[in-house]
């Protein structure tokens, strides 16, 4: 595997190389090369299952970063090509020519975190929530338990101990 | 002609005794299937519970006109087919309903009627499970119809008679007479699509509880299920007694019938306990090969 | 989020008015959610007056109890162990059944995300008068692990009657089994009249209801 990602670094320009486990990978790229990358994966190199495609939002560092998973059946080997957008104009290339089920993966980070893939097929249909108005939920910045407290009707909750000092006070209570 | 009241008491008695005799029978068959399933099963009054329960709905909502006669024609073809069937050939004569020469081509008429006014009512509730249902039922029923004439038919020339009391009259006098063993081409191709009459487990595709939620019923609830629900347990009583009248020598006291229409609707409980589902396609094409060939065999040997 | 991307975000095309062209070339109009749907409140249906009557109509709803088959969140692999020969609820009267029509009994069974809510409505409102509810499973009581959840209710009470509440995560069968024989006791007391308290109190569980599903497209009452 070390063969191959010394001759994608060269033309695709990896900026860093994590070997997770004997058998993923993680390579960094720019956001241009990433599709790039992908197909090339996908056509020469026999990466031809695509298993995810994620994103995890670093609110500090004001990006967000996407990971599509590869997986190679005959080699048994995953990569993981990770790749940072900005997170005030999350805008990315949409990939769903490659594999059809990605078209769904980019729904969902559509409606989840707010990032747009132009062209991508019924990318603005809702998903798994009907009708939100709210940031898009997933956004580290989007308060969910104060949301639930605001939507919906919490219960009371009872009176908690904590159970070490609880039961010392009731088994010994004069210490 | 003076209107016989007597005969008019008689009929109704019947009809009490056979509609719970359906509903005890369908509690039996229920038990065994659960005893097969290693199950303890349902209590033997669930029947009666279901019916009174669902009677007692208070509220009902209607689609429209035909969705009120769609469970009316059902139950009219139900018990129309109890009125002109004999259930018991006795030397009174009591309870004879109101058969008359020739009630065996009404008879077959009456098996279909319940089904097209089924159809219409289901049709307009307008659930698509519905309309599935009713044209899976539908293409199946023709199917089993086409044996079970044959079948008819072949027996009609056998008796030179188309009177199912007469049927029954000739049958008498040992159970060598019965058409079981004096026509029996003829009995096996009826009870096979006795099974599809019935429409258990082999060929229950039309109501497949767990595929298309119901079939035809979906929408139907409350008091128009109840009317449904009872005529399902007329039906099948008196399905089991025609085919007792036709080919098991009739009955000649209760305690007979009820013997028979047990054994015989257990005949389809039996296979369907054993053998899974046939998809509608399946089983058009299979009505349409053994039992067809059986039937017209019977007719040719008769001829 | 660009604008015109939230244009048309609620709104599905189905339920649009529009003009359809028959058959036979002559144009009509449509509107679905007038002409597909009846938009009646409910009513009170006010239980029969002679004691004897209603005790014995409720000993046979009682007895008879028909689960409506829907299964929202992980408590729905909880039912269908109910019918094997380990449980088997058909001793009890119990049967499961397809359409929410002849059903009786809703099992809420878990956590519910607003877009099941929206089904469990429809489905409660499909079905006919005397209608219970059980809710199975902590996540209905008081939102169980997923209180702090954006997208799963806390308290099932305020959209639709609850008849019976059984707690834990997961409750096992025999819970339910339990659950089932409450709820027995509490229709043969002639306690559970939850539909009629649905009809008097619609305004309040309408609100609810709308509070949180925002796509409403739907008429108010659907049968």
């Amino acid at each position: 595997m070390k063969d191959l990602i010394n001759k994608l670094s060269v033309g695709f320009e990896i900026t860093d190389v994590v070997y997770q486990r004997k058998d993923i990978t993680f390579l960094t790229v720019a956001k241009e090369k990433v599709i790039d990358l992908i197909t090339h994966l996908r056509d020469y190199e026999g990466f031809s299952h695509f298993v995810l495609l994620s994103c995890v939002d670093w609110i500090e560092d004001n990006i967000f970063q996407l990971t599509y998973f590869l997986n190679n059946p005959e080699k048994k080997h995953d990569f993981a090509i990770r790749t940072n957008i900005d997170r005030n104009n999350p805008v990315m290339t949409s990939a769903h020519h490659l594999w059809k089920q990605i078209a769904t993966y980019q729904r969902e980070l559509k409606e989840m975190y707010g990032i747009d893939f132009p062209g991508s097929p019924r990318l603005n249909e809702n998903f798994i929530l009907e009708g939100w108005d709210n940031i898009p939920p997933m956004r580290r910045d989007f308060d969910t338990k104060q949301y639930a407290k605001d939507t919906f009707f919490p219960r009371e909750r009872p009176q908690t101990n904590d159970p070490t000092e609880y039961m010392k006070s009731k088994l010994y209570p004069k210490e | 002609m003076e209107f016989d009241f007597k005969k008019l008491g008689f009929t109704l008695l019947g009809l009490l005794i056979v509609l719970n005799w359906g509903l005890l029978m369908s509690a039996i068959m229920r038990k065994i299937n659960a005893r097969v399933a290693k199950r303890y099963g349902i209590p033997w009054y669930q029947p009666w519970v279901d019916l009174v329960k669902n009677y007692a709905i208070r509220s009902q909502i209607t689609h429209g006109i035909m969705f009120y006669l769609g469970p009316v024609f059902r139950f009219s073809g139900g018990v129309g087919l109890f009125l002109f069937m004999p259930m018991l050939i006795t030397a009174g004569g009591q309870w004879t309903n109101y058969s008359f020469q020739g009630d065996l081509v009404l008879i077959l008429y009456f098996q279909f009627f319940g089904m097209l006014g089924m159809a219409l009512g289901a049709g307009e509730g307008g659930h698509p499970y519905s309309a599935i249902g009713i044209s899976r039922g539908l293409s199946q029923f023709t199917a089993i119809e086409v044996p079970m004439t044959l079948a008819v038919i072949s027996l009609a020339i056998q008796y030179q008679t188309l009177s199912i009391a007469d049927i029954v009259k000739a049958q008498q006098g040992g159970i060598m007479n019965w058409t079981m063993w004096t026509n029996p081409v003829a009995t096996i191709a009826a009870m096979l699509s006795l099974l599809g009459a019935l429409a258990h487990a082999p060929f229950n595709l039309v109501r497949a509880p767990n595929e298309i939620p119901i079939g035809p019923p979906t929408e139907y609830h409350s008091t128009f299920l109840g009317v449904l629900q009872t005529n399902a347990a007329v039906l099948h009583v008196v399905e089991a007694a025609l085919f007792m009248n036709l080919f098991f020598g009739g009955a000649s006291n209760w305690f007979e019938f009820i013997v028979k229409t047990f054994l015989i609707y257990f005949w389809s409980v039996f296979v369907g306990t054993v053998f899974p589902r046939y998809r509608i396609e399946h089983s058009v094409s299979w009505f349409l090969k053994v039992p067809l060939v059986l039937g017209i065999i019977a007719i040719i040997i008769f001829m | 989020m660009s604008e015109e991307n939230n244009i048309n975000k609620f709104e599905n095309p189905y339920y649009k008015k529009r003009i359809v062209e028959g058959p036979d070339g002559e144009k009509f109009e449509v509107d679905p959610l007038k002409d597909y749907f009846c938009d009646e409140h409910p009513k009170v249906h006010k239980p029969s007056k002679i004691p004897v009557i209603e005790n014995f109509l409720n000993w046979a709803r009682a007895e008879s109890l028909w689960v409506l088959g829907f299964g929202t969140g992980c408590g729905s692999i909880e039912i269908p162990p109910l019918m094997t020969p380990r449980f088997d609820a058909f001793r009890f009267g119990v049967q499961a059944r397809p359409t929410p029509r002849q059903s009786n009994v809703f099992i809420i069974s878990g956590y519910l995300a607003i877009k099941t809510l929206k089904r469990v409505i429809r489905s409660y409102e499909q079905m006919q008068n005397p209608k219970y509810v059980i809710a199975l499973g902590s996540c209905t009581i008081n939102g169980g692990m997923y209180f702090d959840s954006y997208n799963t209710i806390n308290r099932l009470d305020y959209y639709i009657p609850v008849d019976i509440y059984i707690a834990g995560c997961m409750p096992r069968p025999e819970a339910l089994l339990a659950g089932f024989n409450k709820l027995k006791e509490l229709i043969k007391e002639g306690k559970a009249e939850k539909a009629n308290e649905y009809a008097e109190k619609f305004e309040w569980y309408k609100a609810n209801q709308k509070k949180i599903i925002k796509d409403w497209n739907m008429p108010d009452y659907n049968w």
